[in-house]
């Protein structure tokens, strides 16, 4: 119980600190962009929107630190984040809600399709090392040191345009309109498996690396030992008491890799003009956009928080230890 | 972690002290002792020679960074230009080289600010304990949720030409929390050995404590970390520079891959983008292959895995598909020689890291072992 209680103070506190700096971060920003558009948008936003705006930027010079702070919280607990700028004045929630499913559908599945592949392939090298598999290492490591966008942009050249197997940008092919039917999910899968892949490919070598080297420290435990002495099959071995036990800090770095994951497909929805959160970040920062600049980064660390309660949770489920000697 | 006993053993061994000099020398090759593997010394190799063509550059480039040579517009390789020409006529040779500076420069900066920020905080968080270790643990956890890239945009896109110094910064802010807690977690571990707490008993300051009891078991984890960020950092800066953050001005290889893309280099001017894109690839690389080393350093059991493994394999014993190693070769004439050899193994199964117990001595051995225990 007091495991849950010390995790959520924890998640309590990071969430505190993430929207802390995201309200101090327009504070420290230089010259005043966002009074300039106002002003020249008089007419446009509605006396409530320039308001909000005003508490969002700090912009209001009669309000103490404190009145301001409060005011933001007031105004996060009722939603509202202010307008986007390049959007057309459409509230930032609006503009973030439309992409975010985009980036959650493909990073996520191609985060968790990369996790279990090098995980596997981590387990097996463990397991037979000093055998072949020893060079899977080196070439996992090799493609997860090139830079994403570099591997993404051959990845077109040569898939893409070279050979036209797949699509080389968007999501969905151009005219059509999201909807549910065979057609449409089919057109998201094959504009999405290049981006997919290249995820996967560059993100191989950490998880490959990492299960390797538990693989190993964990086969020199007795229980194996005992496991084998038992007469147990190879195989069950393997799954049930090595791997089992030496997937257990995998499952914590993969919380955090969450955080970089995001990072990283701000890049691929570039090079692959994705219309998700990484994207709609890099229009917002070019655009000067600054509204939808600070919702976004809200909204990114919370998802990656959500995530990270969620691998807890896991983790707790999966290994009794963490419940006992945390209490 | 050895290294206190074998100053005491030395000390016991040999009656006359030697010289301070020479002990200070042997201390120092200790130091670097983690570096002193295959696959750490191939990876410094590589860095030395970034690093010297870092240096030279001026000396190396054949054409300045900018030079134009309208003659020779987006041309492949040839003798005058061995990596060709950009759309302008620039030497890709030259730009590469004189990339590799602000590459290692930012990279090594960011490395430096990161790993000082994590030992500071790591060390102490993991050495004072209590509420205050709580909370710094707290900060760190943070920083390891704050999305890096989306945070290095924002603080980038602030400013119009961010200095060198302040792309380092950002990079180090967001790239320390890691090496942080691995220090923290280690510190913890250390604070209440043996020779700590002597030191603690002789009434040694705190800082001496720190310094000269606990740094040098924890150099390897800082190196790694240092190594670590510096890799991060590399692959930031020029992610950044491609994305176009990071002003023009600042040549390094993101710079390159951000001018190939604009110019609509991709896919038919290879020689435009493939160097620039391997070059970040080979150094990368050579910071993971120090960090095997190392890991395999603080590790001992990752070094010998390959190794045993491939030893038994000589002599025909399958490692791979099980713990409990089992003879593939039927017995003959030549068995004694390997049982002879399998045998003293078993005499110290302690000191069998790798955990290959041979089938072949009885079997009532080991019960007598798990009820003895």
């Amino acid at each position: 119980m007091r495991f849950f209680l010390r995790r959520t103070a924890f998640y309590l506190f990071t969430a505190w600190a993430a929207i802390t700096i995201n309200f101090f971060l327009p504070r420290f920003l230089k010259g005043d962009p966002v009074s300039a558009y106002i002003a020249k948008n008089q007419g446009l936003i509605s006396p409530d929107a320039a308001a909000s705006l005003r508490t969002l930027f700090g912009l209001d010079k009669n309000q103490s630190m404190l009145e301001q702070y409060i005011n933001y919280w007031k105004l996060l607990f009722s939603g509202d984040l202010g307008r986007s700028f390049s959007k057309g004045l459409a509230p930032v929630t609006d503009v973030i809600a439309s992409a975010l499913p985009w980036t959650i559908g493909l990073v996520g599945i191609a985060t968790i399709l990369s996790f279990v592949i090098g995980t596997m392939l981590g387990a097996y090298a463990g397991w037979r090392r000093g055998s072949k598999a020893d060079a899977l290492i080196p070439i996992t490591t090799f493609f997860s040191t090139v830079p994403y966008f570099w591997l993404g942009l051959i990845a077109i050249a040569l898939l893409a345009t070279g050979l036209g197997w797949f699509p080389a940008s968007h999501a969905y092919d151009k005219g059509s309109t999201p909807e549910f039917s065979l057609d449409f999910i089919g057109q998201v899968i094959n504009h999405g498996t290049l981006p997919a892949l290249t995820i996967v490919i560059s993100s191989l070598g950490g998880w490959v690396l990492g299960m390797r080297n538990m693989m190993v420290t964990v086969m020199d435990e007795d229980y194996v030992t005992v496991a084998q002495a038992k007469g147990l099959s190879p195989r069950k071995v393997l799954i049930n008491y090595a791997a089992r036990n030496a997937v257990l800090p995998q499952l914590s770095s993969f919380a955090l890799s969450l955080g970089f994951i995001v990072g990283g497909t701000l890049v691929m929805e570039l090079v692959f003009s994705y219309p998700g959160v990484g994207k709609l970040l890099l229009d917002a920062t070019n655009a000067k956009d600054y509204p939808l600049m600070q919702g976004l980064f809200l909204i990114i660390t919370l998802t990656i928080l959500v995530a990270n309660i969620l691998a807890d949770v896991a983790y707790a489920i999966l290994d009794p230890r963490t419940r006992q000697s945390e209490a | 972690m050895t290294q206190p006993e074998t100053a005491v053993i030395a000390a016991v061994d040999t009656a006359p002290r030697p010289p301070r000099k020479q002990n200070f020398a042997t201390k120092f090759g200790q130091a670097f002792s983690m570096f002193r593997n295959g696959k750490s010394i191939a990876g410094l190799c590589i860095l030395g020679f970034f690093v010297l063509v870092a240096i030279f550059g001026d000396l190396l480039a054949p054409y300045g960074p900018l030079d134009k040579d309208f003659t020779a517009l987006r041309q492949g390789p040839s003798a005058t230009h061995w990596l060709g020409t950009t759309h302008m006529g620039e030497d890709v040779l030259s730009q590469l080289i004189y990339g590799t500076r602000g590459v290692l420069v930012v990279g090594f900066a960011a490395g430096i600010i990161a790993t000082l920020i994590a030992v500071i905080i790591g060390v102490t968080a993991g050495y004072i304990g209590g509420w205050k270790s709580e909370g710094l643990s707290a900060v760190t956890n943070v920083f390891l949720v704050i999305p890096a890239l989306p945070l290095m945009i924002i603080v980038a896109s602030q400013y119009e030409n961010p200095s060198l110094l302040l792309i380092a910064g950002v990079l180090a802010l967001t790239g320390w929390a890691w090496g942080s807690r691995v220090l923290r977690a280690q510190t913890m571990s250390l604070r209440n050995r043996d020779f700590v707490q002597a030191a603690r008993a002789n009434g040694e300051p705190l800082y001496r404590i720190i310094a000269v009891e606990m740094l040098p078991n924890l150099i390897a984890i800082i190196a790694s970390s240092f190594v670590g960020t510096v890799t991060a950092a590399v692959l930031g800066l020029t992610t950044l520079a491609f994305i176009g953050v990071i002003p023009i001005t600042n040549l390094n290889w993101g710079t390159i891959l951000f001018w190939a893309q604009q110019n609509g280099a991709f896919p038919d001017f290879w020689w435009w983008y493939v160097p620039a894109g391997l070059c970040i690839a080979l150094l990368g690389m050579a910071l993971s292959l120090i960090n095997f080393g190392i890991d395999e350093y603080v590790n001992p059991r990752l070094r010998s895995a390959g190794e045993r493994a491939r030893e038994m394999r000589k002599k025909g014993i399958k490692v791979s598909s099980s713990v409990t190693a089992v003879r593939t070769a039927p017995p003959s004439g030549s068995d004694p020689g390997s049982g002879g050899a399998s045998a003293p193994k078993h005499a110290s199964p302690a000191a069998d890291a790798d955990a290959v117990t041979p089938v072949t001595p009885p079997a009532p051995a080991s019960p007598d072992d798990t009820t003895a225990r």
